[in-house]
């Protein structure tokens, strides 16, 4: 009882400092402790927050950890069939052409069963914001090989690691779109440090900017771990991503303003 | 009285879109129905009504976006033919799940398979038991001439928000091409997005702070939850089945014999009908508009005043099933068809009628 009445006695308004966005709704989250999906989250409502937007805002979730996004983002969702996100993100932008279309895909969802529809919406330069949380591997359903997993990583369906001549090469696609000249910004960041998640909350703010001036496509890559998936503690996963996730998948802006940033590929690690 | 105009079944169905008000046309090329989009392109309905008519990359996206137009409120179509018809099954699934509104228009072509691009009936089945996974239906019509693509491209709409449900107007590749003359009715505005705000309560167009968020999804992982969703739908059914049924009888008062056929097959039979009178056989006519809901009850009350049915279809034997439900066993029922393309003839309809039921 006396704990309880000292956390009223801290709790007062003039004690807050920063406090979760009142656009995440009062649940517990359904990711797993140490998952990245809950920062993503909430910087991307927190950027609706401060631009005053949210009833101007129709999100796509998509079939995979984030399936649920709707129930944590409170603001107008349209759930997709896997892969499909940016088909219904199209369409809506096309139906409502003043407000602002984001969809939100794991790497199973926009770089596998819906290489497609991501690739035709890019191409297309339709005036929406792509969010993509590439962690390697297909986490709801088990820790399955994605089309992100790196060479030799193990998963599921991949249990002696990713054999690249018999499972093929993880597909880099958010440079390969960044070749289309329907996309504007393209980035790649990550949301396990403070610093990182400043870094993204940046570039989710720009997205969101450049879509009210129709600039075309803006694709924000965040990777991030899963713990779970990859069979580790939340620490040692961070570890790893930094190890292993960066020097394949390096961060930074790979187009701004609709130009490509000259870099040097990372070697292929096979 | 509306314009009168010449057109294709398919330009029909482009040109009522329009006047119906339609936000988007989403849709790929596939014959025997690239019309319906070569048509709304030309016809340019962004710069006169702000429809918007998108060329998809392939029937699977273009069935997601109307998923998504139509988890927004607008009013929202796409059109294919058989086998696109068949890449779209999950989408209407999700659809019909998701609760929306949406207008599917299938030509239909011969299969299996890529099958052939002449006309066929052989959708039957995919259009009115479902289709997708899961246990759903969609409100099916089975238009029989130019006219009625005009007709129930509006009444399909209509349907759709009425019911929240996926449309599919099932039609064929002879309808879609032939040209006949069609009344078209008159231009119906675009509804405002403050309209369609107020039209759809439940739809997903940016949440005001004034209401909690729509979310539009079919995913319920409680299965207690899912059955809810399933029984409000089995409801949904029901009523549809008790209010919306459409059919037609043509000479069936004094008839001995009884044709039934949907679409382009009751054109046939219909001049099969004269045929057969003018040699004497006293024969009828009925032809099931909706296809879901199935005209039961109806096609039982005049089946069961009759020697014998023939269904004809341009199938292996579809609709003949919800007709032997519908009759029951009293009465002889044969089943009639050409498949791959062929369209019977008066001709040989008469002859399968006189040889399969009246003589057999």
């Amino acid at each position: 009882m006396e704990e309880q009445f000292a956390k009223t006695e801290i709790r007062k308004p003039e004690n807050i400092v920063y406090k979760r966005t009142d656009l995440l709704v009062d649940r517990p989250l359904s990711y797993c402790p140490g998952c990245g999906h809950g920062t993503a989250h909430r910087m991307l409502m927190e950027v609706i927050e401060e631009m005053d937007i949210q009833d101007k805002t129709i999100g796509v979730s998509p079939v995979g950890c984030s399936v649920l996004a709707y129930d944590f983002l409170d603001i107008d969702m349209i759930g997709a069939a896997h892969g499909r996100a940016p088909a219904l993100a199209t369409a809506i932008k096309r139906m409502w052409p003043n407000h602002f279309v984001f969809t939100y895909q794991g790497d199973g969802d926009l770089a596998a069963i819906g290489t497609a529809e991501t690739i035709h919406a890019c191409n297309r330069g339709e005036n929406i914001t792509i969010i993509f949380i590439n962690n390697g591997i297909y986490g709801m359903t088990g820790g399955q090989m994605a089309p992100t997993t790196l060479p030799g990583m193990r998963s599921s369906t991949s249990p002696y690691g990713r054999d690249v001549p018999t499972m093929g090469h993880p597909l880099k696609i958010t440079e390969l779109i960044s070749h289309l000249p329907g996309v504007y910004y393209v980035t790649r960041q990550a949301v396990h440090t403070p610093s990182h998640v400043r870094k993204t909350k940046k570039a989710l703010r720009k997205a969101f900017e450049l879509q009210k001036e129709n600039k075309g496509l803006c694709f924000i890559e965040i990777v991030s771990n899963c713990n779970s998936g990859w069979k580790m503690t939340p620490v040692q996963s961070n570890k790893w991503m930094e190890e292993n996730m960066f020097p394949f998948y390096e961060l930074g802006d790979i187009k701004v303003d609709g130009k490509l940033i000259e870099k040097k590929e990372a070697p292929v690690k096979e | 009285m509306g314009e009168l105009r010449l057109m294709k079944g398919n330009e029909a169905v482009a040109e009522a879109a329009i006047r119906a008000g339609c936000d988007g046309y989403f849709g790929y090329p596939i014959t025997p129905q690239s019309e319906v989009m070569e048509y709304l392109m030309a016809e340019k309905p962004f710069e006169r009504t702000g429809m918007v008519v998108l060329q998809a990359e392939s029937e699977v996206a273009a069935v997601n976006m109307i998923y998504g137009g139509a988890g927004t409120g607008k009013m929202v179509m796409t059109s294919s033919s058989s086998p696109g018809i068949s890449l779209m099954q999950e989408g209407i699934s999700y659809m019909a799940g998701a609760e929306l509104p949406a207008l599917i228009v299938n030509i239909v072509r011969g299969g299996p398979g890529l099958g052939t691009i002449q006309p066929s009936q052989a959708d039957y089945f995919q259009a009115v038991k479902g289709g997708g996974h899961g246990d759903y239906k969609m409100l099916v019509l089975a238009p029989a001439s130019v006219q009625e693509m005009c007709d129930h491209v509006k009444l399909g709409f209509d349907k759709a928000f009425e019911y929240r449900t996926p449309v599919m107007i099932l039609s064929d590749g002879a309808i879609g091409q032939m040209m006949e003359k069609v009344v078209l009715f008159d231009h119906i505005p675009r509804r405002s997005d403050d309209e369609v705000v107020k039209q759809c309560p439940w739809a997903s167009n940016g949440r005001p702070k004034t209401r909690t968020h729509n979310i539009i999804t079919s995913l319920d992982l409680d299965p207690a939850g899912q059955e809810r969703v399933n029984l409000k739908l089995q409801a949904k059914y029901k009523v549809m089945e008790q209010n919306e049924v459409l059919y037609e009888e043509i000479q069936c008062e004094d008839a001995d014999y009884l044709f039934v056929a949907f679409g382009l097959s009751a054109r046939i039979c219909q001049k099969a009908t004269d045929l057969a009178r003018a040699k004497g056989i006293k024969v009828g006519l009925f032809r099931p508009i909706t296809l879901f809901p199935f005209p039961a009850m109806q096609v039982s009350n005049v089946g069961n005043r009759v020697k014998g049915i023939l269904v004809v279809e341009m199938n292996a034997g579809q609709m003949i099933e919800d007709v032997k439900l519908s009759v029951g066993c009293k009465v002889k029922i044969e089943h009639f068809g050409r498949f791959g393309g062929i369209i019977p003839s008066p001709d040989e309809v008469v002859r399968a009628l006189e040889q399969n039921i009246i003589g057999g």
